[in-house]
């Protein structure tokens, strides 16, 4: 059982590897006027939710599976992906915002937000998969 | 389109015409698009026949010209000139083309020797827009150029012709709306013309027509005749054959006979040059022949033709211009700067000096650069930086604790502006900088960019100077010695091909429009004004009205009357017939004069009180979506239906209270819909006229992010607020007939080490520096921000460059391009010294605005007290030696404190129950779109006492005197009972008469009896014959004339409505929610010494 739900988390957490990588890549295209801002933000917009969910379903199976570390260790990235969310104010088009995305730096702190959570995913796979193998052995 | 032109045109942009002239046609400095392309074509063509008939005016000009058969050529050329500023004319167009005349105007040059030949071209001597001092040529290559002057001269032809013929490959490229302009530009010749005449001094045989010339009338005359219909293609095809060959010939005669003429000498090189160019040209096509080994030995020479006295005048080589100069100068000039205003390196103490506010109106600061640069400089109304020292360092900015950024008005309407026509435009290749006149030529082959640094090659092409008809003198080229210039874009910049001129109306008209009476006036100014839209044979025009539907108007062509349509389905927009719906001005002009008659009528029995704005507008938008254009929608209330329908979130017991109003838009509508316009090139102007509460901050993004504008007219009724209605009229008689340029795109360059990171105005930031303007018009201004990326140190100069990239109405894609050049610092001193107070004072309020958008009001005002007090306790720690008590600050910050209350007491940031919020946005909206001028003049009024005018220290304006009366502080104190005072606020002017106001000023200006009887709502003097009401009346329309619109002025008794405003706006004084000046200054000392 221990297992799946590493096998689970892990398979999750390659997903929002991805996209991680993603929103890095797009952001550095508008960075280098490669894509305009309009397409950008619509791209990223549309990965804000799934990105939310699969992460939070992690956060839960950790909880429910009593795996109390890794769970705090979530939790802060979890609250404030949601926090994002719900902070979009509401004439704005999303977390991203093409009007907006120019102004006051808001791309390199969307691109350093971008890299960090790579950052925590990596190590959240690294962890994941130890515990799997360790759960494998076990069983 | 009217540019007025200045008698005391600077000397660098009559220098302009003149080499328009001369290179055949490309250059003309009338901002009007028309005139020249006409004259290009007349130009290419040698169609010189078909000026002379349809200007009558030019003929005598014409006829002057030694050179017969080409000079009728170059008249019609000056006509296109003379029509843009009729008064310049008399220099600019004639003198490199009639050079025979033009030697006796001008006296001898002194320049150099060199100058001979080149400066009847352009040049009016004394006013040279360069002193031959900057434009070094390296001794050696001097003499060998007096040894060869006559090759010189005979070059220059050459590559004019071939100029001309690069020239006229952009004729086909262009629209067929260029031939239009013929039309127009004939038609208001007649008007300007007159000055021409004096240049040209008749008595030379009337030329008779190039060789070219008969062939080609005949060509013209059925283009003339269906001027109005659309464009031949023959035409152009046509020029390009038989034009070029019989033009280059004569333009060579042309050129060499007028140098005899100046000079009384002939040159061998004639008649060769005369049988070289048809090959050349023709062998070559669009660039410059390469040339013969012997010219280009020789021709570098030719510029300095045995001039013993200008060799003085170019000591060093040609790379030191800047940047050496600079170097060497720039202490001298520091000093000297310190010498001639030891005012400015003063330390007031606030505290002490109550009367800091100069009498004349503040200018803006000038840059510490040596005068060469700084006579070169971008004008600071159209370019503006708040520190006019850039320091060195992001540290040493963070130190300063004053925002850094740059302040633009690029499209404003200019005098002068000299517009270049050349193949190829000289880029930088790696950051596509325009070569301006920051630059440093290494050499004659090579030019390095001040933004990037990089070396670039001189293409051929611009090696020779139309200015001077010199060849080798890529640096007295026009783009070298303007900073503010125009060019005519290839088809390179165009996406597609030029759009037409596209209007579309929408009308709200539902039962409280209907109410407010304002489709009368409205339509009526269009029907007035419906001959001035700017535009061509292709100007395109459409309506659409909405209730709780959508009703479309079919123009058709041949109906009798407009047909209406009727769209219920609100909710799937559809439009019912694609065809008529936008029609060509032009051809269905009855049918749109019949519907705006009507148009008013039609729903006055309409109880519809719905209003489906949302749903209106995505139609309106499909409509104009293939070609884009402006829309300009007119409403008066909460749309209510369909998509984009608001909610009323104002609550009038929260005003007072700073967290609690609603900046945001409440929902995202608006905002897709302004981004899929500005991605279809279609701007949204809102006019907004309405009595409740609107939303603006949700309505207000469909005209922020596709770069249109906001009107509001608060409790607009056609009976019981005539103020407004007449506000609307002048407005719109503005709006509407106002330069306008379409699908346009700005960047702003810096050099390397500078970034911007923060843009504040209306359009949308497409990619990181590339902001997309659907419509440009010369009232907007634009801000952005700016921080110091990599260490300057190693830089004394940093440049900034604005490109707008646009349509003009006549379909000619053109881009207008303003370079500022600034010095670098090191120290935080010198950084407060050149702080230009407003400038930042415009920034910071464009940043609060930001800022209570995204957080809260109070943060925004707690923010600009915080930008005052850091900066001034950074002043007094850092650069201050000994502590004095009181409020010291420097000398270019005097104002700050005084600008940063004023905005506090804006309408955008003042806090207290006054402010309605739809107000409060619209002077929100207003921040970010101004100008700087007017912002700072509705943030801080002028007020002048005008009861005891004199003409004292009066200025002189073409035999006006216009008295004028000090800069009073805004203090009520500086009122009194027995005066009057003008307060000048940017969009109003605001007349206050006192209680006890000298009954000579009553009767003798405002024409009333008594007090008592001056009428509740005045708005005009009356014209009386007395000297008191002409001066007053000279200084109020000489304010007026400053600005674009025209300010309505109020004149107010004791019992008028608009008192409050008055006193409002005196901001020095203390109100129920704000401090006074004095208590101002206390609280920031007070932070200060902390």
């Amino acid at each position: 059982m221990e297992a799946v739900v590493f096998i689970f988390s892990l398979l999750d957490c390659c997903a929002l590897i991805f996209l991680s990588v993603y929103f890095i890549i797009t952001l550095s295209d508008l960075e280098c006027d490669y894509i305009n801002a309009r397409s950008c933000c619509s791209k990223l917009n549309k990965w804000v939710i799934p990105e939310m969910i699969g992460h939070s379903i992690v956060t839960v199976l950790m909880l429910v599976s009593l795996h109390w570390f890794i769970f705090l260790l979530n939790l802060p990235v979890v609250t404030w992906n949601i926090y994002r969310f719900i902070m979009v104010p509401s004439g704005n088009m999303g977390v991203f915002d093409p009007t907006e995305i120019h102004n006051r730096g808001q791309l390199k702190s969307h691109m350093k937000e971008a890299m960090i959570k790579l950052g925590f995913h990596l190590l959240c796979f690294f962890m994941y998969l130890y515990s799997m193998i360790l759960a494998l052995i076990n069983d | 389109m009217s540019q007025p032109g200045t008698p005391g045109a600077p000397a660098g942009l009559q220098a302009h015409n003149g080499a328009a002239s001369a290179s055949g046609a490309p250059y003309s400095n009338g901002p009007v698009p028309s005139a020249m392309m006409s004259s290009h074509i007349a130009v290419n063509q040698g169609y010189n026949s078909q000026l002379p008939g349809s200007y009558p005016h030019l003929l005598p000009a014409k006829t002057l010209n030694p050179a017969s058969g080409q000079s009728s050529y170059h008249a019609s050329q000056g006509s296109g000139q003379a029509f843009h500023r009729p008064p310049v004319a008399s220099h600019p167009v004639g003198p490199s083309l009639h050079s025979g005349p033009v030697p006796q105007m001008l006296p001898p040059a002194s320049q150099s020797p060199a100058a001979g030949p080149r400066l009847p071209g352009g040049f009016p001597p004394g006013s040279s827009p360069l002193p031959p001092v900057n434009w070094q040529h390296s001794p050696p290559s001097l003499a060998p150029q007096a040894s060869h002057c006559p090759p010189a001269p005979s070059q220059p032809t050459v590559l004019g012709n071939t100029h001309l013929s690069a020239h006229h490959q952009y004729v086909p490229s262009g629209d067929p709306s260029l031939q239009n302009s013929c039309a127009t530009s004939g038609s208001a010749l007649p008007l300007r013309n007159p000055p021409l005449p004096t240049t040209f001094q008749p008595g030379a045989p009337p030329g008779p027509p190039p060789a070219g010339g008969p062939p080609l009338v005949r060509a013209l005359a059925p283009q003339k005749a269906s001027l109005r219909a659309a464009p031949q293609p023959s035409f152009n095809a046509a020029v390009n054959q038989e034009g070029i060959t019989s033009n280059t010939n004569n333009g060579s005669m042309m050129v060499h006979s007028s140098y005899d003429a100046i000079e009384g000498g002939g040159f061998l090189a004639t008649p060769q040059l005369a049988t070289k160019n048809p090959q050349m040209s023709q062998g070559v096509g669009y660039a410059y022949p390469s040339l013969p080994p012997g010219y280009q030995n020789t021709t570098p020479p030719s510029s300095a033709t045995g001039m013993p006295s200008s060799s003085l005048n170019y000591p060093s080589g040609p790379q030191a211009f800047p940047q050496t100069s600079l170097g060497a100068n720039h202490l001298t000039a520091s000093m000297s700067g310190l010498s001639l205003h030891p005012e400015g390196l003063r330390v007031v103490n606030l505290l002490q000096e109550r009367k800091i506010l100069p009498a004349t109106p503040l200018q803006p600061p000038a840059p510490n650069l040596h005068e060469d640069i700084q006579k070169l400089n971008c004008n600071p109304e159209l370019f503006r930086c708040t520190l006019t020292s850039i320091p060195q360092t992001q540290a040493l900015l963070n130190k300063a604790k004053l925002p850094l950024g740059l302040l633009l008005h690029p499209f404003k309407d200019l005098v002068q502006l000299p517009v270049v026509t050349s193949s190829t435009i000289v880029r930088c290749r790696s950051c596509r900088t325009y070569i301006n006149p920051f630059v440093s030529f290494l050499d004659q082959r090579r030019w390095k960019c001040n933004l990037c640094y990089r070396v670039n090659d001189v293409p051929e092409e611009f090696m020779y100077n139309p200015l001077t008809r010199v060849y080798g003198e890529p640096h007295r080229r026009p783009e070298v010695q303007n900073a503010t210039i125009e060019f005519m874009a290839p088809s390179e910049y165009m996406l597609r091909p030029p759009q037409p001129p596209v209007y579309l109306f929408v009308f709200d008209v539902s039962h409280n429009a209907v109410e407010t009476g304002y489709l009368n006036s409205v339509c009526q100014s269009l029907l007035d004004n419906l001959d001035l839209l700017p535009g061509n044979t292709r100007t395109k025009i459409g309506f659409i009205t909405f209730d709780s539907t959508i009703h479309f108007y079919s123009l058709q062509e041949g109906l009798s009357q407009p047909q209406m349509l009727i769209i219920s389905d609100i909710d799937d927009i559809f439009i019912p017939m694609p065809e008529n719906l936008l029609v060509n001005l032009n051809e269905s002009k009855e049918l749109v004069q019949s519907l705006l008659k009507t148009l008013p009528q039609m729903f006055t029995k309409s109880l519809e009180t719905q209003s489906a704005l949302g749903p209106a507008l995505q139609a309106a938008f499909k409509l104009m979506s293939p070609t884009g254009g402006r829309m300009s929608v007119f409403q008066t209330q909460l749309p209510t239906l369909g998509v984009g329908a608001l909610k009323p979130r104002e609550e009038p017991n929260q005003r007072t209270s700073a967290k609690e109003i609603h900046l945001t838009p409440s929902t995202d509508f608006y905002k897709k819909l302004a981004l899929d316009c500005s991605g279809q090139q279609v701007a949204v102007d809102l006019f907004l006229l309405s009595g409740q509460y609107s939303d603006l901050a949700s309505l207000g993004c469909i005209s922020r992010y596709s770069a249109g504008s906001v009107y509001y007219y608060p409790s607009y009724h056609h009976q019981h607020n005539p103020v407004q209605v007449q506000k609307l009229q002048k407005e719109l008689q503005r709006y509407l007939t106002r330069k306008i340029g379409f699908e346009a795109v700005m960047r702003i360059r810096c050099t390397k080490g500078l970034s911007i990171h923060t843009f504040h105005g209306n359009f949308f930031v497409r990619s990181t520096d590339l902001l997309s303007l659907p419509n440009v018009n010369p009232d907007a201004g634009y801000a952005v921000q700016m921080s110091v990326g990599e260490s300057l140190t190693d830089t004394q100069l940093v440049s900034f460059q604005s490109a707008l990239l646009y349509t003009s109405s006549k379909g000619e894609r053109r881009i207008r391009v303003h370079t500022l050049c600034l010095p670098v610092v090191s120290t935080l001193n010198e950084v407060f010294l050149g702080a230009d107070v407003q400038a930042i004072s415009g920034l910071l309020a464009n940043m609060a605005v930001d800022r209570s958008i995204t957080a809260s009001l109070s943060d925004a005002r707690d923010a600009l007290v915080n930008a005052v007090i850091d900066s001034l306790s950074a002043y007094r720690s850092s650069v201050l030696s000994n502590q004095q008590p009181g409020l010291m600050v420097p000398f270019s910050l005097r104002l700050f404190p005084l600008f940063v209350l004023a905005l506090l007491k804006q309408k955008s940031f003042q806090t207290g129950t006054n402010a309605r919020l739809d107000e409060r946005i619209f002077a929100m909206c207003q921040v970010k779109n101004q100008p700087l001028v007017y912002l700072m003049l509705t943030t801080h009024p002028s007020l002048y006492r005008v009861d005891n005018l004199s003409d004292e220290g009066a200025l002189n304006i073409n035999d006006r005197t216009i008295p004028q009366p000090p800069v009073l502080q805004l203090s009520v104190e500086n009122l009194s009972r027995d005066g009057a005072f003008l307060m000048d606020a940017g969009s109003v002017l605001m007349l206050w008469i006192g209680k006890n106001c000298a009954q000579n000023f009553l009767t003798q200006v405002l024409g009333v009896q008594n007090y008592a009887s001056i009428p509740q709502t005045m708005t005009e003097l009356p014209d009386l014959d007395t000297p008191e009401s002409a001066r007053t009346i000279a200084f109020i329309s000489w304010l007026r004339e400053q600005r674009p619109f025209f300010p309505i002025l109020y004149i107010i008794r004791d019992e008028s409505p608009m008192k409050a405003n008055f006193l409002q706006n005196m901001v020095e004084d203390r109100t129920e929610s704000a401090l006074s000046y004095y208590e101002f200054l206390l609280h920031i000392q007070q932070q200060v010494n902390k």
